[in-house]
């Protein structure tokens, strides 16, 4: 069954058409990768989905229910699709705990001391729990975006959107935070993610989008993409992105 | 190591007079040593006969007085160590370079340059006191008399300090007010959507005016006109909470101005972060956004408040006596300045603290977004 439903969806950020009729239909625990060219839409569309950016035209719908458009109660999209971004976007002035526990108590109204309980434990599944007192200034990027994770979590999203959560981190600190996607992929949580990690999408995406200019251009299991992608921007940005060494 | 350069680039003659195994001549010293030397020493001329005039209007002071005059006349005779320096390096650069020891006679001469630097800057400094000395003694010492007589320091001291206590008072309740006003302006400008346009344009147009009145007419006009206007409720206030609502008009305009650049210099992906939790605008701003900002805004918050205090000195316009309009009495009483000084004193020593305490903070602050970067 869908879960997550966009059609036909245009975004334009004055004269500039970045989004130009996507739609995307994602089922309950599937993993949705996004990959395409830096600039052909993969930010835009995960913010649009989150009610982040407004959406010119079409429809988005979560879980049977239209959440684009005016007098949507966004906040409480948002506390069902969780959203991880490139840069962390730790809050600098809390603890990391604390970063994991404001949506939780402000927003979901849980008891600080069961929210603290969920985020020591979520924290320990990414091997972080003796880090809940530190500020995120004291961590290493992969660090924070294990945390960020969390957070994101914390909230018990119904789908996680994942920016090219790896873009920024030093190569070697990579692997842990992909394992942790991993997992939660095992678990069967619905994801989208953008992402630049080729090897990764063909691993754990049950279906991998080929954006280009604002439009899917190509979609399929990853074995169709990366072994016999039909269209010709689609083979280009596949082997550029060999020569680059990402596949 | 081999830097990796285009044949192109090499072939340039003026990188191939500067590649490896040419070395740079050494700089020339004797000019600049002998130049550091004169202005040495008419420096220390110009400090010696400062202070023999200062000597002269004392009319024969005490020992200590007399001893004190001459250490200091010792001092203002120490750039010429560096000065005399120069000219030993300079020697010694002159002989490496016959030797043909290149890079020892550039040491030397890079040596001998700092010395003669350091002799005149610290000419140059001397120079200064003893323009201020000879400004002290000018006119048989008037200017000395007019300003600082310890008779009167003692007689109008504890008067003044006890009028200081009214402009404390006023500056402290003026400040406790403004943080708060400051930021409801601010937030009423950045008020979003359509329903906020109206406090916006509100806030704005109250930032722009008041920003605009210099203060001491902004007393004037709360101090008489809302007691002859015998507006309810504030025509009861004392005179004091009338010059604190004064103040906090003036000072609010530019704090809420403060606060919306601190507001508006948190990145936008902290919105998104906080906003893709599900936190509303007004929990995120309040939970997440000004936490932030306040701790960017405390260096110019206190340079702002540090103006105020100094504002208190006119509320004297409205009738307040604080340490200012004490001191102008006590100053015509005896037709000596001394008065004033003393007030002006107080006001350096409260604010040299606040000074000192916004540099360890930008310092800090400088430190943080260095290592970040
Ligand atoms: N806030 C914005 N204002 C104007 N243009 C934007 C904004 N955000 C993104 N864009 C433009 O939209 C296009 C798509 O950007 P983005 O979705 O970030 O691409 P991707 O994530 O695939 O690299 C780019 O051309 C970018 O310049
Ligand atoms: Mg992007």
């Amino acid at each position: 069954m869908t879960f997550l439903e966009i059609n036909d969806v245009h975004k334009r950020y004055g004269q500039h058409d970045v989004l130009r009729g996507v739609s995307l239909d994602v089922a309950k625990h599937e993993v949705v990768c996004l990959i395409g060219a830096s600039g052909s839409g993969k930010s835009t569309l995960l913010r649009c989905i989150n009610a982040l950016e407004p959406i010119h035209s079409g429809e988005i719908s979560v879980d049977g229910d239209v959440v684009s458009g005016q007098g949507v109660d966004v906040n409480r999209l948002r506390r069902n699709v969780g959203m991880v971004f490139q840069s962390y976007n730790l809050f600098p002035h809390m603890s990391v705990l604390r970063n994991i526990t404001l949506a939780p108590v402000k927003v979901g109204g849980k008891p600080r001391a069961e929210a603290d309980e969920l985020a020591l434990a979520l924290l320990d599944r990414v091997g972080m729990k003796d880090k809940a007192e530190a500020y995120p200034d004291a961590l290493s990027g992969g660090q924070q975006q294990r945390v960020a994770i969390v957070r994101a979590l914390a909230s018990s999203p119904q789908v996680l959107l994942l920016d090219e959560i790896t873009a920024a981190l030093d190569p070697e600190l990579v692997g842990d935070v992909l394992a942790i996607v991993r997992e939660l992929a095992q678990d069967g949580l619905t994801m989208l993610l953008a992402t630049h990690e080729m090897g990764f999408a063909r691993e754990v995406a049950s279906q991998v989008c080929f954006l280009h200019q604002g439009r899917i251009l190509e979609r399929g299991t990853p074995a169709q993409i990366f072994e016999d992608p039909q269209e010709d921007r689609t083979r280009q940005f596949l082997s550029r992105v060999l020569v680059a060494g990402r596949l | 190591m081999v830097p990796v350069v285009s044949p192109a680039l090499t072939s340039d003659p003026r990188i191939a007079a500067e590649a490896p195994g040419t070395p740079t001549p050494p700089q020339r010293v004797l000019p600049t040593a002998i130049v550091a030397l004169l202005i040495a020493a008419l420096c220390a001329l110009a400090a010696v006969l400062a202070l023999w005039s200062v000597d002269r209007m004392l009319d024969g002071p005490p020992a200590a007085v007399g001893a004190a005059l001459v250490a200091v006349g010792a001092g203002a005779l120490l750039p010429l160590v560096p000065a005399v320096r120069a000219f030993g390096n300079a020697r010694s650069r002159a002989r490496l370079l016959a030797e043909g020891r290149l890079a020892a006679a550039r040491h030397e001469a890079a040596a001998g340059r700092e010395h003669a630097h350091t002799a005149m800057g610290y000419a140059v400094a001397v120079l200064i006191l003893a323009m201020l000395i000879s400004l002290t003694t000018a006119n048989d010492g008037a200017i000395t008399t007019t300003f600082l007589r310890w008779q009167f320091l003692q007689s109008s001291f504890l008067d003044v300090l006890g009028a200081f206590w009214v402009n404390v008072k006023v500056a402290v309740g003026a400040q406790v007010l403004v943080l708060v006003v400051g930021l409801l302006v601010a937030v009423m400008r950045l008020l979003p959507g359509r329903a906020g346009r109206p406090l916006r344009w509100m806030a704005i147009g109250y930032v722009d005016t008041f920003r605009a009145i210099p203060s001491i007419i902004v007393l004037y006009l709360v101090g008489f006109g809302l007691k002859l206007a015998e507006v309810p409720l504030v025509e009861d206030l004392s005179p004091i909470w009338l010059a604190i609502i004064a103040l906090t008009l003036t000072y609010s305009a530019y704090v809420a101005e403060v606060y919306r650049a601190g507001i508006e210099s948190i990145h936008p992906s902290q919105w998104a972060a906080s906003r893709s939790l599900g936190l509303s605008y007004g929990m995120t701003l309040r939970t997440v956004i000004v936490p932030q900002a306040v701790r960017r805004i405390v260096p110019p918050l206190l340079n702002d408040f540090i103006g105020l205090q100094k504002d208190t000195a006119l509320i004297g316009v409205m009738g307040v006596v604080d340490a200012f309009a004490r001191s102008r009495l006590a100053a015509s009483n005896v037709f000596n300045l001394t008065p004033v000084i003393v007030v002006a004193v107080l006001f350096v020593l409260i604010t040299i603290p606040q000074a000192r305490y916004v540099d360890r903070l930008l310092a800090k602050q400088q430190r943080r977004t260095g290592r970040a970067a």
